[in-house]
């Protein structure tokens, strides 16, 4: 049992404040330590505002005094990654293009927070625009794998899944438009979910990719990961993709009958390291041992999820982005002579290497020509992976793959091969393209690197997922393992 | 030249909706502000801002849809169109490029008659779709840089698009005219083209008469009001007949227009068009029109202009000038038809009231010119009008029925327009009631006859001279102070002098 106030779970957290064991403020203090200790070691945040975190936990401790709680996560720091706004706070995106964005107002997941009592809590680290699988892509730094400091912590939400692992806070948001989520979450040894798309608004999410984007919890353990899920999926007006009650209500039925897990055809061939398939076994023995039915299930068209995918996100990105162009925020080129020109150099100096690749083909595949070639192609291929996996997940509960193929690997390492890391992605993309929900669970190592499981679920199933992950997390020690740091 | 020719217009007007809030973000919008006060997070198109669909914008996009008989389909959608200006605040602007708000529809027009006071005739003019997007900001260019203005940005605009059945500059300023009344009598917009409110692109091609094939067409942008179109469709079908006559061939390209210089120019050619990358947007989604949305909407569709022109002739019996006018100001005609209801045996009377005396008293108070051609819906406010329906209904009623003068009445008119008292109160405060009670006048003209110093003209009468009896209303006439009805004296006069 962890001692240390850094490594207890969010849950534990809560039920000693209930209790009256510890304060926010003795929480917070023990983070600001360990920010200071390991915050420049790890890169994983961009800022923290220590002086505004005690404010909201001495107010989160008054609450409390005055028996006026507001939620089981009053007290309890979530820190936020730099693509969500929270108003008076940089909104960096990681780019130099937003350097200096101050966010005039909050996203509808951290008023839900805030509502809870949560204290917003410094800025995560990510790729720029959410753009990568390393959190390389950054302007502001580098972030580096609690687990192993040579190795990348996974991106996007590369600072959020370094913060968790690391010990720097109990819970995380980060966003998903591909695996950004589960991918990091894997790399080091967290539990990530990216919620059915339309479960958590995306009012005040940065757009990349908008058809794909959600806003997801991060933590150590499953029931942490469900706390925060159940704060951020309330309904939103400002975002007419979120569901609203009625939508939510028609949740799946809960049946009686045993688990019956779905594995892809062919799944652990090629590609898949050795140690990453021998953890997944072991997983899907587990649920065998446990009277789970194991159904091999086909998705032919999954192959077609990452070439579809680099259509779709680039295509959206490209015009999700078009709007940074020094006008009326963010960076602006002092060397220009019209506005047009302004726009130009605007944005070919504040987007780095990554983002401008996407834009690229984002724009070349909507292009007058190319368009039905690429984008209205890789939209049919998108139905067929969505109806493929909906008729899947109609025979079985959830469907169980390793979440990356591979352990996180060396700084630098991908950085000239995107191709290569694209790859990163192909068991997490398509929960994206079908709009499913899905969860990175830690399952193992591959030497000293973690490794994670994935389940995707069908739309709204979220409790089934965890309840699922919940039964391996029981059974085993990899929840809230911590690296030696 | 004309005979030879014939010019095929096609239109796209470009109307602002008048709404509340802007289409796709909750800031509110108007005239009159200073730069950049109706802006929020999503007009400013802020990071991380997503646009919500204003149900209002909507509402009145089908309202519109109605008022011309237009298809409104099961579902509407929209896309983005991507190009950089910096009044666009997005770099996109949102559109509805496949699936519009309202399909089809049409419109009837009517020429100019050969004289004012004769109808010209009507003609119907399709609509081929109307979509519903959003206007950008305004750029202005100082000696220092450049500045934008994002007031503008996110004002619904509803893009009304014509098939090219217009044949004339005359047919697209009626046809500007009658959607002008449409739309503002139907609540949908305001049409203010001094406020930009309306404007249009004009697309234009000539062909031999007889010919079936279209011309190559030339689209010229951003024609701000009725004169402009009109101007534009002159010079550029006289510029195209000019080219092919010289043998050139038209160039399929899209111009400006210069109103101050009326001239068009050149901006850019085919070759140079925009590629605008459209695709569905993916924040808003398709959006379901119910059909209990559509026949609430239903109720709110006013009787079609001339619908109302051919019953104020047919049925009331109106002068076609009169009804023309009435017709043009919904407000107007309701008011008039409210005053019919009052009176019903004389609505060519009220109506002359109305579209005359009235009409002309209400603009003069409000300082517009009365049917001007940048004003077609004549911009008069009843609101402030001391004159109700029914008591301008009473002022007809007493000339009807003798109690006062025509030329009484249009004294009684001025102190009603300025006062709002009843007819029948300024006529007895004034004294103008012409008399009629016959007991009393027959008393009088008694006397007058009995008076020896008439006793000669009541001879010459009776011989013969109808004339003569005239000489025997003067006295009658000062012995009641005027105020006899003259009609009523002729009638005793005779009556007793047998």
């Amino acid at each position: 049992m962890a001692e240390e106030i850094y490594q207890l779970s969010a849950t534990e957290i809560s039920s000693r404040l209930a209790a009256g064991k510890l304060t926010s403020r003795a929480v917070v203090e023990a983070l600001i330590v360990r920010y200071h200790q390991l915050n420049k070691k790890i890169g994983a945040f961009t800022s923290l505002d220590e002086k505004d975190v005690l404010a909201q936990a001495d107010a989160s401790d008054a609450r409390r005094k005055a028996g006026k709680v507001l939620s089981p996560l009053d007290g309890i720091p979530v820190a936020i990654k730099e693509n969500i706004a929270v108003k008076g706070q940089p909104l960096t995106c990681s780019s130099k293009m937003l350097a200096n964005l101050v966010s005039p107002y909050d996203a509808h997941v951290v008023e839900a927070l805030k509502s809870a009592g949560a204290i917003i809590y410094g800025r995560l680290n990510m790729d720029e625009f959410a753009m990568g699988s390393s959190t390389e892509n950054s302007a502001i730094q580098k972030t580096f794998n609690p687990w192993d400091l040579a190795c990348i912590p996974g991106g996007s939400s590369g600072g959020s899944a370094a913060s968790l692992a690391s010990g720097l806070v109990p819970l995380a948001l980060g966003s998903d438009t591909g695996g950004s989520i589960r991918q990091p979450a894997s790399h080091c040894g967290i539990v990530g979910m990216k919620p059915t798309y339309g479960l958590v608004s995306r009012f005040g999410l940065v757009a990349f990719a908008s058809s794909l984007d959600q806003i997801g919890p991060m933590a150590r353990t499953i029931a942490d990961c469900e706390l925060l899920l159940k704060v951020l999926a309330t309904p939103d007006a400002r975002d007419m993709t979120c569901f609203d009650s009625t939508q939510r209500s028609q949740l799946p039925v809960a049946t009686e009958k045993s688990l019956r897990i779905g594995i892809p055809k062919g799944l652990l061939g090629k590609g898949v390291g050795a140690e990453v398939a021998a953890a997944t076994q072991a997983a899907i023995d587990f649920y065998k041992s446990k009277g789970a039915t194991i159904v091999e299930v086909d998705l032919p068209s999954s192959e077609l999820a990452v070439p579809t995918y680099y259509v779709v996100a680039t295509a959206e990105a490209s015009s999700n982005l078009a709007r940074y162009d020094g006008v009326r925020y963010g960076h602006r080129s002092a060397n220009a002579k019209t506005p047009i020109e302004m726009m130009t150099n605007s944005r070919s100096e504040g987007f780095g290497p990554e983002v401008k690749r996407r834009i690229l083909l984002g724009t070349f595949v909507l292009s007058a020509g190319y368009a039905d070639a690429y984008y209205v192609r890789a939209l049919r291929a998108r139905s067929k992976i969505r109806a493929e996996h909906l008729a899947a997940l109609e025979k079985v509960d959830m469907i169980l793959s390793p979440t990356v193929p591979t352990p996180a690997f060396k700084v630098g390492e991908k950085v000239s091969d995107p191709l290569q890391l694209y790859l990163e992605d192909i068991f997490t993309i398509p929960a994206n393209l079908a709009g499913l929900p899905a969860l990175s669970v830690p399952c193992g190592k591959s030497g000293h690197l973690p490794v994670g499981f994935h389940l995707v679920g069908a739309p709204l199933s979220e409790s089934k997922l965890f309840a699922a992950a919940q039964l391996f997390e029981s059974a085993h020690s990899f929840a809230n393992q911590q690296p030696t740091l | 030249m004309s005979n030879e020719w014939e010019i095929v217009i096609g239109l796209e007007v470009h109307v602002q909706l008048h709404t509340r809030a802007k289409v796709f973000a909750s800031a509110s919008w108007g005239f009159g502000k200073e730069p950049n006060e109706q802006v929020d997070p999503v007009v400013l198109g802020l990071p991380g801002t997503l646009p919500v669909v204003n149900r209002e914008a909507v509402e009145k996009s089908i309202l519109f849809g109605l008022v011309v008989d237009a298809e409104i389909p099961e579902q509407c959608a929209w896309d983005r169109k991507n190009y950089f200006y910096p009044d666009n605040p997005k770099n996109y602007q949102l559109t509805q490029k496949d699936f519009p708000v309202t399909m089809g529809g049409k419109v009837e027009i009517e020429l100019p008659g050969a004289a004012r006071n004769i109808m010209g005739e009507h003609k119907w003019i399709r609509i081929h779709h109307a979509h519903l997007e959003e206007d950008v900001g305004k750029l202005s260019h100082s000696g220092s840089g450049s500045l934008v203005d994002y007031n503008r940005a996110g004002v619904p605009l509803l893009e009304i698009v014509t098939e090219p059945d217009l044949r004339s500059a005359a047919e697209a300023s009626a046809f500007l005219n009658a959607l002008v009344v449409k739309l503002t009598q139907a609540g949908v917009a305001d049409c203010d083209m001094e406020k930009g409110q309306l404007r249009c692109d004009a697309n234009v091609s000539v062909r031999r008469m007889g010919d079936t094939q279209l011309g190559t067409r030339t689209e010229t942008k951003n024609l701000n009001s009725i004169s402009g179109v009109r101007d534009c469709i002159i010079y550029e079908s006289r510029r195209q007949i000019a080219q092919i006559e010289a043998g050139h061939k038209i160039t399929q390209e899209t111009r400006g227009w210069n109103a101050e210089m009326s001239r068009g120019y050149v901006l850019r050619d085919k070759e140079d068009a925009h590629d605008y990358r459209y695709f569905p947007d993916p924040d808003i989604p398709t959006l379901k029109i119910s059909r209990e949305t559509v026949n609430r909407l239903k109720k709110h569709v006013p009787e079609a202009p001339f619908d109302r022109q051919r019953r104020y002739i047919e049925k009331l019996n109106l002068p076609y000038t009169a009804a023309s006018v009435l017709i043009a100001d919904k407000a107007l005609a309701d008011w008039f038809e409210t005053a019919v209801a009052a009176h019903p045996t004389n609505a060519a009377g009220i109506a002359n009231w109305a579209a005359n005396d009235l009409l002309r008293e209400l603009s003069a108070q409000s300082g517009t010119e009365v049917g001007s051609d940048e004003t077609p819906a004549v911009k008069i406010s009843l609101d402030s009008c001391l004159i109700k329906p029914a008591q301008l209904a009473g002022l007809v009623k007493l000339t009807d029925e003798g109690v006062i003068s025509k030329q009484q009445a249009k004294e009684v008119f001025t102190e009603m327009f300025s006062t709002g008292k009843d007819a029948l109160a300024i006529v007895e405060a004034k004294g103008l009631r012409q008399n009629s009670d016959t007991g009393e006048l027959e008393k009088i003209v008694a006397e007058v006859i009995a008076d020896p110093a008439v006793a000669k003209s009541i001879a010459e009468y009776r011989a013969g001279n109808e004339k003569a009896i005239n000489a025997l209303k003067g006295p009658i006439m000062k012995r009641t102070q005027g105020k006899a009805n003259p009609v009523m004296i002729d009638q005793l006069l005779r009556k007793l002098l047998g």
